[in-house]
């Protein structure tokens, strides 16, 4: 009988940790068909953040090693320029990323680097139980903002792709979501360039993906996927908003 | 030995680690080691290496985290503020059995301190500095040519024993210049098989990592460590005896500070006092046997110091606190004179009964 449907390779035959209804495994398995599908398995190393993903090493077969809580893109930049003929990503969330590692997320982007950056952003911190989160959203109910997030208080949540969109510095910048197959399919593609661009001295290559937390969010999994489309996307709109392969093409 | 060429404490460094096999430099600018990454910068592109200048020290030293990860011999620089501020990071070097070597030209503090030289950072760096049970390898250069010995020497321990290595100099032999030979023996080769290197046709991944939720097994992880530091306690500890045979009052100092003692010491021998020193060279490990073994001839000790007194402590601990053991210290970028020291020996001398 023909295989119509495995385990990328690159994803080992490890049971996943996260919640039921967590969109994470869904861009696990896109980043491993991403490795898989440009033949780079033996080629990648990646590095795991402080936060839910924070067992990523044990269940994506490359090398991996765990960073301090936002220091994944440095820890990236060590590897890649220790050896540039590899391919290095790092998997982060929005608190690792938006928050305590924001700098060296804007001077890893500013620099160039070429490194692949897959940044969750659910908008909230998942691992400690639902805090608030730097993209946490005006309004939100989380364990610190329990009446809601105040902006008057506390501020705006933090749009990172548009921000690292005005820097000279990076190459692609694209937000996605996961919240149906057609946004998936979108998310694949997405990864999957970021990957190529590397492998291709493109440079920083980006891809922020809109993820699902049904359980700090207090949702059903079928609701939290709606809720991305009725509260998430309209603050974080989907689409490209860096490509400098693009503009090449082009000229 | 290669011919002698005068050279800054900084700039000897950054050329011994390049005679070592690093190259790979990540830093950030900090007053009195600024020297190293300007070093740094200019040769690492004309030799195949890589300089970056990091956005911060934190991001400086998870960029060694990352390189020392992929296999690379690689070092950062700072001072004492700066070495704070990549705490978080040391730590994890440490309980990812990372080796590195890590360079404090330290100055005088707390807070933003001064900028004048200070050895006030004793306790950071031999207590690890950061959270969790550690330790890193403590060299302690006196001189311009230790600055390039004990790089090379910083390099070979922290590959041999996985430990992160730290140099603990101070600004004044940072700054100063002296003649120096470059050691021209080729950098040991040692075997990485835990390198982030790509899976390639391995037949498992490696993953560096110091997370462990089972507190059982975090255990052990801290209890083999431990093993690998009584090993390394039992092998690598050094210092240097100065007039010590005969000696009854024992001045202990490293760096800058055993360079003024060392003239104290002479000034006193000439006034008839049996005095001597013992110079700690690795100040983790601390040369324990050598301090104990003195303290069952010596009458009293004097631990000399530009901090408040953080060696001192290692000095009672070592001698079990069977002789007195006097403080002769300044602090915040200052440098006790050769007759402060001189003066605190022959107080030594009076108060246990010396002979003159």
């Amino acid at each position: 009988m023909a295989v119509v449907f495995e385990k990328p390779k690159s994803l080992l035959d490890a049971p996943l940790h996260y919640c039921p209804g967590c969109t994470h495994g869904i861009i696990h398995r896109l980043v491993a068909e991403a490795i898989d599908s440009l033949g780079i398995q033996g080629e990648t190393i990646g590095v795991a953040p402080v936060g839910c993903a924070v067992f990523a090493y044990n269940y994506f077969d490359v090398d991996m090693i765990e960073a301090a809580h936002g220091r994944a893109p440095a820890v990236a930049t060590g590897i890649k320029r220790a050896n540039p003929s590899k391919v290095v990503f790092s998997y982060q969330g929005d608190g690792d990323l938006a928050s305590i590692g924001m700098a060296e997320t804007v001077h890893s982007a500013a620099r160039n680097e070429n490194i692949t950056i897959i940044f969750v952003n659910n908008a909230i911190y998942g691992m400690t139980g639902g805090q608030m989160a730097p993209t946490s959203l005006p309004g939100q109910v989380t364990q610190t903002s329990p009446y809601g997030r105040d902006t008057s208080h506390c501020g705006w949540p933090v749009r990172v792709s548009e921000l690292l969109a005005t820097l000279e510095g990076p190459c692609y910048i694209e937000r996605v979501a996961v919240n149906n197959p057609a946004n998936v399919r979108k998310a694949g593609k997405a990864i999957k360039k970021a990957f190529e661009n590397q492998i291709n001295k493109k440079g920083f290559s980006f891809v922020e993906v809109i993820s699902a937390c049904p359980t700090n969010w207090g949702m059903t999994p079928d609701k939290a996927l709606e809720w991305i489309d009725e509260a998430m996307i309209p603050y974080y709109p989907l689409g490209v908003y860096k490509d400098r392969t693009a503009e090449e093409e082009k000229a | 030995m290669a011919e002698k060429v005068l050279m800054k404490g900084n700039e000897a460094i950054a050329e011994a680690a390049i005679k070592a096999g690093c190259r790979h430099y990540f830093g950030y600018p900090i007053t009195p080691q600024t020297e190293i990454a300007a070093y740094m910068a200019k040769r690492m592109p004309k030799i195949g290496g890589c300089f970056l200048q990091a956005e911060s020290e934190i991001a400086a030293i998870n960029m060694i985290y990352g390189c020392s990860a992929a296999g690379k011999r690689c070092m950062t620089s700072s001072s004492s503020p700066g070495i704070s501020l990549k705490g978080e990071g040391i730590s994890y070097l440490a309980g990812s059995d990372l080796p590195a070597v890590i360079v404090n030209v330290q100055r005088g503090g707390p807070g933003l301190g001064g900028i004048q030289p200070s050895q006030s950072d004793y306790f950071q760096a031999t207590r690890g500095g950061g959270h969790g049970d550690y330790h890193l390898i403590v060299l302690a250069p006196a001189t311009v040519q230790e600055m390039a010995d004990m790089t090379g020497l910083a390099f070979d321990l922290s590959d041999k024993y996985r430990i992160p290595a730290m140099i603990l100099a101070d600004g004044t032999i940072g700054q100063m210049m002296e003649p120096v030979a470059m050691p021209e023996t080729e950098p040991t080769q040692y075997e990485k098989p835990y390198a982030l290197t790509g899976k390639g046709n391995r037949d498992h991944h490696n993953v560096i990592t110091s997370l462990s939720l089972a507190p059982e097994e975090l255990e052990q992880w801290n209890v083999s460590r431990y093993e690998r530091y009584a090993v390394v306690e039992a092998n690598e500890a050094r210092c240097e005896e100065f007039m010590m045979e005969d000696a009854e009052i024992c001045v202990v100092a490293f760096g800058i500070a055993s360079r003024v003692s060392r003239n104290a010491v002479r000034a006193a021998r000439e006034k008839g006092i049996k005095v001597g020193m013992i110079r700690p060279i690795t100040l983790w490990p601390f040369p324990k046997e050598a301090l104990n073994k003195a303290a069952d001839k010596c009458k009293a000790f004097i631990s000399v110091e530009l901090s408040m007194g953080q060696m001192i402590e290692d000095v009672k601990l070592s001698t079990e606190c069977r002789r007195p053991v006097s403080l002769c210290s300044r602090a915040g970028g200052m440098i006790p004179s050769p007759e402060e020291v001189l003066a605190a020996i022959e107080a030594a001398n009076e108060q246990n009964g010396g002979n003159r």
